[in-house]
């Protein structure tokens, strides 16, 4: 798949509470999460992001909590990709589980300023960074984590689990 | 080469001889649990999935700790949805308010995870129960779910990274500031997907509240797990509550570890983390000074009864300076009976501190001392990103419990030896 969009760039360690701060985890309405979606970062951020932007990320993007309204609020906020340098280990899991696509690249933060056009290639990880001429690599995802996105997510993934047992029995 | 503490327990829960770094591995769980925030994801996700129970009710906790008491009605909106999966799936260890405490305190006073075992939390603190020999991670809802549904999940085999704590402790150097020590060396991402394995002479010295507050911040590093493996004092701490049989599990003595640092504790001194990470570590005596208006005791890393037996020390016969306050939250409601027939919560109150019922509302700016724009907090909590605990302009000070009760009578960050000399 192929996301074309502006890039909206955060710096590294980037926390959940940035994301979502947790006086708006009362709720679980995404489109209300995305309403707050980087409020203590950079209050006018969401406001600014249009459907299909890509996130261009530092290092260690999505420290701390485990709350998953993290990338509830990233996704319905309208980012249709993250590209980071790297990411904190639960919210990896917790993109993946939602089907927020993540990338990780080395290069990009560095090359790219808010506002660039971006356009990613989440099969190939190919990167082209379109204002600025520069095309970019981001590392090829695990195989185990190819087969969770083909199958829809981890839920999805075990819903084919439970119902291959039952036809199994 | 043989496995680490770690290797050896996802070994054995993924029903396969040996296992290494990297390997992807399917996991039998032991025991899980949710919160008031992250439960109400899984639920709906679970329902999803379309199962008539989940895998085994007697291994699955929901404990409303966040917003419970309940703040408003958004949130009493959550506790009811806990409250109503609960009795839908006959969940056997769900606690409602007053019987419910800070859930990784609880789960581990219950004697609900044990040595050896595989346990998952939807709370990133889950690492927390490594203190005790088990494998120990926090996850995302969604995985909670799947968990709820299988008692099985996949996970990556970390790496170990080994922390080995040498000599005894100096005056007023506790676990929590042996963690930080660690974090301030290897930054916040410096263990980044390991396993954080720790070790040491300077464990036994510690008490079993420190070394739960040492395993509870090996997120704060970005690790997977924190974990120790569970020596005498462990095991006669795990005996007496154990509520299935367990089977303690040791590294191998020729283990492969990715690195191995070593800290001599008895030249370490009390430190804080300074705002905004729990990575910028630096001694007490360099921030010594700094105006607070809020001094709080309690969480997940800092709010059992060997905590607020220190804090009782210095507080006694005390009393809070003028211009700050201060809030104690015993972690659970056991812990609150024990600090009452120790005479603690009469000296908490008599140097006029307010004690909370049990729950982590302050920790995360959800209620019971949420900050003020520009306002300064030293708290014994986990976290202090921009907001954490309120306004994105309030400021948080992480450290132990002696040194948030020396600041609170002091009204400035000060060094418990400020207070007792």
């Amino acid at each position: 798949m192929i996301f074309c969009g502006t890039a909206w760039k955060v710096g590294d360690h980037v926390d959940t509470d940035a994301i979502i701060p947790a006086r708006h985890l009362v709720t679980t309405d995404p489109e209300v999460l995305a309403r707050y979606c980087f409020e203590d970062l950079d209050p006018t951020l969401a406001a600014r992001i249009r459907p299909g932007d890509i996130l261009v990320a530092g290092e260690n993007f999505g420290q701390g909590s485990s709350r998953e309204h993290a990338p509830i609020a990233i996704k319905a906020a309208g980012i249709a990709c993250v590209v980071a340098r790297s990411y904190a280990r639960i919210f990896y899991r917790n993109a993946f589980n939602i089907g927020l696509p993540l990338l990780e690249c080395p290069d990009l933060h560095a090359a790219t300023e808010s506002g660039d056009r971006l356009s990613v290639d989440n099969a190939t990880g190919r990167i082209v960074n379109e204002t600025r001429g520069t095309t970019h690599t981001a590392a090829p995802l695990p195989e185990f984590m190819r087969q969770l996105i083909a199958a829809g997510g981890i839920i999805e993934y075990v819903r084919r689990q439970v119902s291959g047992r039952k036809v199994g029995t | 080469m043989g496995m680490t503490l770690t290797e050896k327990i996802l070994a054995a829960h993924a029903g396969v001889e040996r296992v290494r770094p990297g390997d992807l591995i399917d996991a039998r769980v032991d025991f899980c649990f949710a919160n008031d925030i992250t439960g109400p994801l899984a639920f709906r996700e679970f329902e999803r999935i379309g199962l008539p129970a989940v895998f085994d009710r007697e291994r699955v906790a929901l404990v409303p700790d966040h917003y419970a008491p309940s703040k408003d009605i958004a949130s009493a909106e959550q506790c009811k949805t806990m409250r109503e999966f609960a009795h839908k799936y006959d969940i056997a260890h769900y606690y409602e308010v007053g019987r419910a405490g800070v859930g990784h305190v609880m789960l581990a006073e219950m004697g609900l995870v044990l040595p050896g075992e595989v346990f998952v939390g939807a709370d990133s603190h889950t690492c927390t129960h490594g203190a005790l020999g088990a494998f120990s991670t926090g996850v995302g809802s969604s995985d909670l779910a799947a968990v709820m549904a299988t008692g099985r999940l996949w996970f990556r085999v970390p790496e170990t990274l080994r922390f080995v704590f040498r000599g005894r402790p100096a005056p007023w150097v506790t676990g929590k500031d042996l963690v930080l020590h660690v974090i301030g060396d290897i930054g916040v991402d410096g263990a980044r997907y390991c396993a954080m394995e720790f070790a040491g002479e300077a464990l036994g010295h510690l008490t079993m509240g420190e070394r739960f507050s040492i395993t509870n911040m090996a997120i704060e590093a970005g690790a997977k797990n924190g974990i120790m493996e569970p020596d005498a004092a462990v095991l006669d701490w795990v005996a007496p509550r154990a509520r299935r049989p367990f089977a303690p599990v040791f590294a191998d003595s020729d283990a492969e570890y990715a690195a191995v640092r070593e800290y001599d504790t008895s030249q370490m001194e009390p430190v804080v983390a300074v705002p905004s990470s729990p990575g910028i570590v630096v001694p007490v005596g360099f921030a010594a000074g700094v105006p607070v208006d809020q001094c709080f005791i309690g969480t997940c890393t800092n709010g059992r009864i060997e905590d607020l037996r220190v804090a009782a020390r210095i507080l006694a016969g005390r009393v809070v300076h003028p211009r700050t306050r201060l809030l104690v939250i015993p972690a659970t409601p056991a812990i609150y009976r024990q600090a009452m027939e120790e005479g603690l919560i009469r000296v908490f109150l008599d140097a006029g501190a307010v004690v909370g019922a049990p729950t982590c509302g302050p920790c995360l700016g959800g209620h019971m001392g949420v900050l003020a724009s520009g306002e300064v907090c030293v708290s014994t909590s986990s976290r202090n990103f921009v907001g954490r605990m309120g306004h994105r302009d309030s400021r948080v000070y992480l450290s132990g419990p002696a040194v948030a009760a020396a600041t609170a009578v002091m009204g400035r960050l000060a060094h418990p030896d400020e207070v007792l000399s």
